[in-house]
């Protein structure tokens, strides 16, 4: 190889790691109706897309070709080339989507229509409404189980979760949680459900077999007022042991023992934390801080927070990008 | 060479002996600053974060903020109480002894300064290690990374005690000192709170704090505990630990200084 082609090649070698898609936090402000893309290695933000009015729950395709985005004030779901940060397509999602959650079969959407009372199903191929079920007043958690069979509604003011048979899209069931339910989350493969309520402070667990309540998780962080301690989002690590809770206006993580549901450790991140996203390897979480406008970057590991990252204003969703 | 190196020696070894011997001084230089992390923050209640400033990435408790803030105040008290020994040293006429060495007085005092130094250094890093005990860590190049730090924050804080010493005439004097001295020096500085919200409640204080060198050597001092060096607050501390130095030299100058007049 002569030297005119040694160059050449050299660079090109030299150059593939930045061709490489570096792995992102994607993360929706609600004020600012952008969204801000975190580059998990540098930790800062490489970009900033304008998204529809009031962007809230952010989540891929399986493929991550595609990111579907709730801009609750547009009364639409986005979907966006994640690539160019274009926006595709709209769906049809009913009003006031706030959060929603996509099907296993990577096909169904099942949006909370928060002012409407309802559920809608939306397929994203066909991009029409499947179905729409009547569910609790001010419907914002949604869940999925693993196998697909069961999609979970939490209603805000009704203060249930409501038991959705995905193949009838009927309700099977209602359980009464405590005040303002605002997040929800499968676990151990699908056995158990936990629910977070936003103004009773507690993250109840529900045995999926029975619906049945077999804990309820309370917590206490050191000076801060009870009044603040609003559970939100969580998380859970890839062995399901742990989980962090967003604790919202107390600005503490709270790292949960899934097995014995005690609170072991409270991590202080930005003001009112909502929701957050793992790394790739889950050794990085990513939680959302409403008031302080920033991300929190906690090491998993040492379980403390490590850096803090401005964002837009009022970011509220995140999804990984990997 | 060789005798300056034995006057460094010996008059470190009695700044030893002195702190060995007065155990209480030790646990009241530990106990001070510890009320302080363990009662005053605890009632300042800011378990919800304070807002980000360098070098801190993220958010941090209260308590976590006053840590360099209360290293300083180690250094600052043991800067004046060694400076309160000198005065003692006069009186008794120890001082008289030292100062007929064959070693330029520069040199002398210089030493009594590095001596009294590397007790505090000792006293801070005790601090952090129970401090540590209570759950406030820093990152581990930060223990390592502060200790140049510490020392030059101890040689200007001890400089001002030189400097101060030899203008006060006797020991009852010191506890005007206390008073228009350490006590302003302290709060009067970013030990306690961040500069930003001093500025909210009045900027003339906020511009007093900013030109306070406690300041400068606190600042120092929290990022060098974050493996960070803030060039400003260094060159501040230097320039102001040499101000006093030159200050207590010449205080300490039998033909112009006070000294003279004191006989």
């Amino acid at each position: 190889m002569t030297p005119r082609f040694i160059l050449p090649a050299l660079f090109a070698a030299l150059s593939v790691p930045t061709l490489a898609q570096a792995e992102e936090i994607w993360v929706t402000n609600e004020k600012d109706d952008t969204v801000s893309v975190i580059d998990t290695t540098t930790m800062e933000v490489v970009r900033t897309i304008p998204t529809g009015e009031r962007p809230r729950g952010i989540t891929f395709s399986h493929d991550f070709s595609r990111v579907y985005i709730c801009a609750s004030d547009s009364d639409t779901v986005q979907v966006m080339d994640p690539d160019t940060g274009e926006i595709l397509y709209d769906l049809p999602s009913g009003e006031d989507p706030e959060q929603f959650v996509l099907h296993p079969d990577d096909r169904h959407l099942y949006i909370a229509n928060e002012d409407d009372a309802i559920t809608t199903v939306v397929d994203v191929v066909d991009r029409r409404v499947v179905a729409q079920i009547d569910v609790g007043i001010e419907p914002e958690g949604m869940a999925v189980s693993p196998d697909g069979k069961i999609a979970i509604t939490t209603s805000e003011t009704t203060n249930m979760a409501h038991w959705i048979d995905t193949e009838t899209q009927k309700l099977f069931a209602n359980t009464l949680v405590d005040s303002r339910p605002r997040h929800a989350e499968f676990a151990k493969d699908g056995r158990e459900l936990w629910v977070s309520a936003e103004i009773g402070g507690t993250v109840s667990v529900f045995s999926v077999s029975d619906q049945a309540e077999i804990a309820k998780i309370n917590f206490a962080v050191n000076g801060v007022h009870e009044d603040r301690i609003q559970p939100v989002g969580f998380e859970f690590t890839d062995d399901e042991k742990t989980a962090f809770v967003a604790l919202g206006p107390a600005n503490h993580l709270a790292v949960v023992n899934a097995e014995t549901y005690e609170v072991e450790d409270y991590i202080l991140v930005g003001r009112r934390v909502w929701h957050m996203a793992f790394n790739t390897d889950k050794s990085l979480l990513f939680t959302t801080n409403g008031v302080s406008g920033d991300v929190t970057v906690v090491d998993v590991a040492k379980r403390k927070a490590i850096k803090t990252i401005k964002v837009g204003r009022f970011p509220w969703g995140a999804a990984l990008r990997p | 060479m060789r005798g300056a190196v034995l006057v460094l020696r010996a008059i470190a070894a009695r700044e030893a002996l002195r702190f060995v011997r007065q155990r209480e001084r030790f646990v009241a230089a530990l106990v001070r600053p510890l009320v302080w992390l363990l009662v005053f923050a605890a009632g300042f209640r800011a378990a919800l974060g304070m807002s980000i400033i360098p070098p801190y990435q993220t958010y941090v408790t209260y308590e976590t903020y006053i840590i360099p803030g209360l290293c300083g105040m180690i250094l600052l008290f043991n800067g004046m109480q060694s400076s309160l020994s000198l005065v003692y040293d006069r009186e008794m006429g120890s001082m008289r002894l030292l100062l007929t060495s064959p070693m330029p007085r520069w040199w002398l005092l210089v030493c009594k300064l590095i001596g009294s130094t590397l007790i505090s250094i000792l006293q801070v890093y005790t601090f952090l290690v129970i401090a540590a005990l209570f759950g406030i860590t820093m990152p581990l190049a930060g223990y390592v990374a502060v200790l140049p730090a510490l020392f030059l924050a101890g040689l200007m804080l001890g400089g001002l005690g030189l400097a101060l010493s030899s203008f006060i005439q006797q020991l009852e004097n010191f506890a005007g000192v206390m008073n228009f001295v350490i006590f302003p020096m302290f709060f009067l500085s970013s030990a306690l709170y961040p500069l930003w919200r001093m500025a909210e409640s009045s900027e003339i204080l906020h511009d007093i704090c900013a030109f306070n060198p406690f300041t400068h050597a606190v600042e120092m001092i929290r990022f060098a505990l974050y493996a960070q060096v803030n060039f400003g607050a260094m060159a501040v501390t230097c320039a102001a630990g040499m101000v006093f130095l030159a200050l207590a030299l010449w205080g300490y100058d039998p033909a112009r200084g006070m000294i003279r007049r004191k006989g």
